[in-house]
Order: C-alpha cells, then structure tokens, then sequence
C-alpha cells in the first residue's frame, strides 16, 4: 500500500497529462499555467517554511559534534567537526551540503555470532545520494540552454564535461545514467532492505518515484522517441520572458516531463524534499560549540523575578544576626 | 523571526536564484531559427528530398550522422540504403553539404538557437561560404 500508492499516483498524474494534452487540447494549461503556478507554489512555499521556522527559538546551544572541542591551547581542536567561530561553522555546513559529511559516517551496526555487536562503515547510500543530488544539480543546470538565449559560457562547460565521452549523437551525458542509476539503487534500498522498507512511507516513494518519471521521460526525449526541440525551446522562452506560446507538435513527452517537474516543484516546500532548505536551519549543525566563550540567551526567557541572596539577606538581616548567622553586611 | 537578518539574507539568495532566469532575458532577441534550403543545387533538383522524409531527418539527423560516420569509418562501407530504396554515398561534404552548402542559414540556424556545439567541424572541413 505504501508503494501502490505513490506509483498509482504517479501513473493518473501521467494518465491525466497525456489525456489533458491528447484529447482536450490544453497544451495552455500543461505548458503555461500550470509550470507557472508550481513555481510561485514553490517559491511562496520555501519563503513561507523558511520564515515559519525563523519564527521558533533555538532555547539551548546544541551543536552535534563529533570532535575535540576548543579547550586548553596545547589540546589540538578538531575545527571542523567541532567549530568555534563562524568561518568554521561554515567550513562545516558547506560540507554538509556538498558533501553530505554527516551521511559520510553513517555506520551499520550488525549482530554476529557469539553473539557480538560489530559496527562496520556503511557508505553505500551517501555515495548513492551524492551520485543522485549531483547529477540532479548540473541535469537542472545544463537544462538552462532551454532558458537562455545567450547560453552562459559555464553552462557550455558543464554539457562538455558532462559529454565528454562523445557516445552517440546527441551526445551521451554522463549524469544521465548516474541519476537513473542512484534513484533506482534509492528506490530498490528502500524495498530490499527490512529495516529501511518499515520505515518507509508514501511521502518517500512518492518524490522518488517521480523523479524517475522524470528522468525517464527526460531520458526518452533526449535519446529514443524524439521531440521537437526547437519548438520546445521557444515554449521554455515563451514562458521566460512572460510571452508564453504553445508551438504545435511538440510531443506528448514533453508535456508529461514539464507536468511531473511542475508537480515536484509544487510538492517541494510541503514534503521531505524540503530539506534543501532545512538543511540550513538545522541548529545541530548550523551553530558553533562556543558555550564556553558565549553564553547562550534562551530566547523563551520569561522575565522572572529573582529574589537575590543580597535581597534575602536585606530582608532577614536583623533576625539572622539574633541567631549569630553570619551576614555579607552589616 | 530570529536571526532575521541572516534569514532574509538567505531568502534573497533564493530569490535571486529563481529570478534569475527571468532577469537574465530581459530584452532577449528571440528569433525562431528558419533553416533556409533555397541554395542553387537544391533548387535544380526535380524532387526536393533529403535522405529520408523531412520529419525524419528533423528528429533524427545526428544520429543518422553518427551511423554514416561509423560505417564510412570503421566498416569502409559508403553506400547508404535509404528507406524509399534509393542508393547514397555516404559522406558529410560530398553528400549532405553538397545540397545544404549553406551551413551558416541551414545547420548552424537550430543548432545556435538551441546552444548546440556538434563536434562534426573538428574533423571536417566546413564549406567556405561567399556571402551572396
């Protein structure tokens, strides 16, 4: 039910385009309205998950590290994975991001006979993850020939590293078998693997699922069942430059390709795949491990009224000298 | 809103990122490539066809291309077999560009309009064009 769900969701939402463009003729609303809503859907959505978590205060200094933390001057500090100050907080979200570092020391802990618990290094899905978000980066990159009539000359580096096989015409990229290959290895973990597959639900089949319709469909396009690229290209202008046009015969594919992207891209800021931008909000990761040079203000702080020892004292001075206690004042 | 000025910052960032694409076309010159084949042994021909049918050839040039490479190449095999039956020498200068000699209106009018570099001019010799 977890996995029909989702592929029967992707299926009618293929059905539906296929139908819409074939048989109603609303290449309009496939081509024009709808990619223009997904991406103010996308863009008011990040904004409005990105502010909302701005709003919840961060009570206590709760960096995870995994290193030595600043002390004494002859105790070497681990600066990355236990930053300081801000440049290495960086350093260590940068990473993070671009390399998944915390993935990186993902472990597999595994009963074996005797009985003993062994933990061993388990890298398999952050090399599958790294191999998916890469190649997802520079496919969304090289996509920007579609977008630009001056093509920018880094755009022309990224197709020719990316082609530099030189197999077949249209040249071969690289990224695109990498990507089929990670999000089928995504998608088969999470079937295969016992753990991984009770843990799993809909909302992570879903965007997997759609991505490889994506990819497919993009995949086709480019090598098997042709579309009109010129006209796809003055479609993707149009709709840059606010002059949206529908050029005839394009090809269903196409639609179907725009129509999952646009469905991913509405779905981002209210799914999982928010994480783009989460990632960058996580207090775990995006604050320094300085509590010992910086006191941390709990932003719930409510002003409390604190009766002080002198106050105290104040109060009961006189009793307290009867009974020979000592006192601060006299 | 904690940390508001670091949030903000980073939402103009994403921002910037989205917009750009639009703001980068600003005033874009968009023309619809029209590849021409008025070039003088085209129109001299009695039946005006390429190798396969025009839709054919539109989709599937360059893999057409790669297929007469590969077997003009490496098999030495320079007869082509079209689909009507017709026999073709298979060669870039002597076949195609000897009908389509206008490489600057016919080939390079789709392929700067979609950014496309093929790598066919490092071998071969492009046709020296007179402007006419």
């Amino acid at each position: 039910m977890k996995i029909l769900f989702p592929f029967v969701a992707v299926m009618t939402l293929i059905i539906v385009v296929v139908a819409g463009v074939q048989f109603a003729n609303l290449q309009f609303l496939f081509g024009v309205i709808i990619p223009y809503a997904a991406l103010v859907t996308f863009t008011a959505g990040i904004i409005y998950r990105v502010i909302k978590w701005a709003g919840s205060p961060v009570p206590f200094c709760i960096p995870t590290t995994c290193g030595q933390q600043k002390s004494m001057p002859w105790i070497k500090q681990s600066k990355l994975e236990n930053p300081s100050s801000s440049l290495w907080v960086i350093g260590r979200m940068a990473l993070e991001v671009f390399f998944f570092r915390s993935l990186f020391r993902n472990i597999k802990t595994e009963m074996r006979e005797g009985p003993k618990v062994v933990y061993g290094s388990d890298k398999w899905l952050w090399m599958s993850g790294l191999a998916f978000h890469w190649s997802f980066l520079i496919i969304l990159l090289r996509h920007f020939r579609f977008f630009s009539v001056k093509v920018p000359y880094l755009i022309h580096v990224i197709e020719s590293l990316d082609s530099f096989l030189q197999i077949g015409a249209p040249l071969f990229y690289m990224t695109d078998a990498v990507i089929l290959a990670a999000v089928t290895y995504l998608f088969i973990r999470r079937i295969a693997l016992p753990q991984i597959k009770y843990i799993s639900l809909a909302a992570d089949y879903f965007p997997l699922l759609l991505i490889l319709g994506i990819a497919c469909t993009g995949v086709m396009m480019r090598y098997f069942t042709k579309v009109d690229v010129v006209g796809v290209k003055q479609l993707a202008m149009g709709l840059m430059t606010f002059n949206p046009v529908i050029p005839n015969g394009i090809g269903v594919l196409l639609y179907i390709h725009l129509f999952l992207i646009s469905v991913l891209f509405a779905y981002f800021p209210f799914s999982k795949l928010v994480h783009m931008a989460g990632v960058f909000l996580s207090p775990t990761r995006n604050m320094a491990n300085n509590s010992r040079m910086v006191r941390h203000i709990n932003p719930w702080n409510y002003p409390v009224h604190v009766h002080t020892y002198e106050e105290y004292e104040n109060d009961f001075r006189e009793k307290m000298k009867m009974v020979e206690i000592p006192v601060d004042k006299e | 809103m904690y940390d508001s000025g670091k949030i903000i910052a980073g939402l103009l960032v994403f921002v910037s990122i989205i917009a750009f694409p639009f703001v980068y076309n600003i005033g874009a010159d968009i023309v619809k490539p029209e590849p021409k084949i008025d070039t003088p042994v085209i129109q001299q021909m009695a039946v005006k066809q390429c190798v396969e049918p025009k839709e054919f050839m539109r989709a599937e040039h360059m893999q057409l291309l790669n297929k007469w490479r590969d077997s003009a190449v490496r098999d030495g095999n320079r007869v082509y077999v079209g689909s009507r039956g017709d026999h073709y020498n298979i060669s870039l200068q002597n076949t195609c560009m000897h009908c389509h000699s206008n490489k600057k209106e016919f080939c390079d009018s789709c392929h700067n309009y979609m950014a496309v570099k093929p790598y066919c001019w490092d071998c071969h010799i492009a046709p020296k064009e007179n402007s006419l």
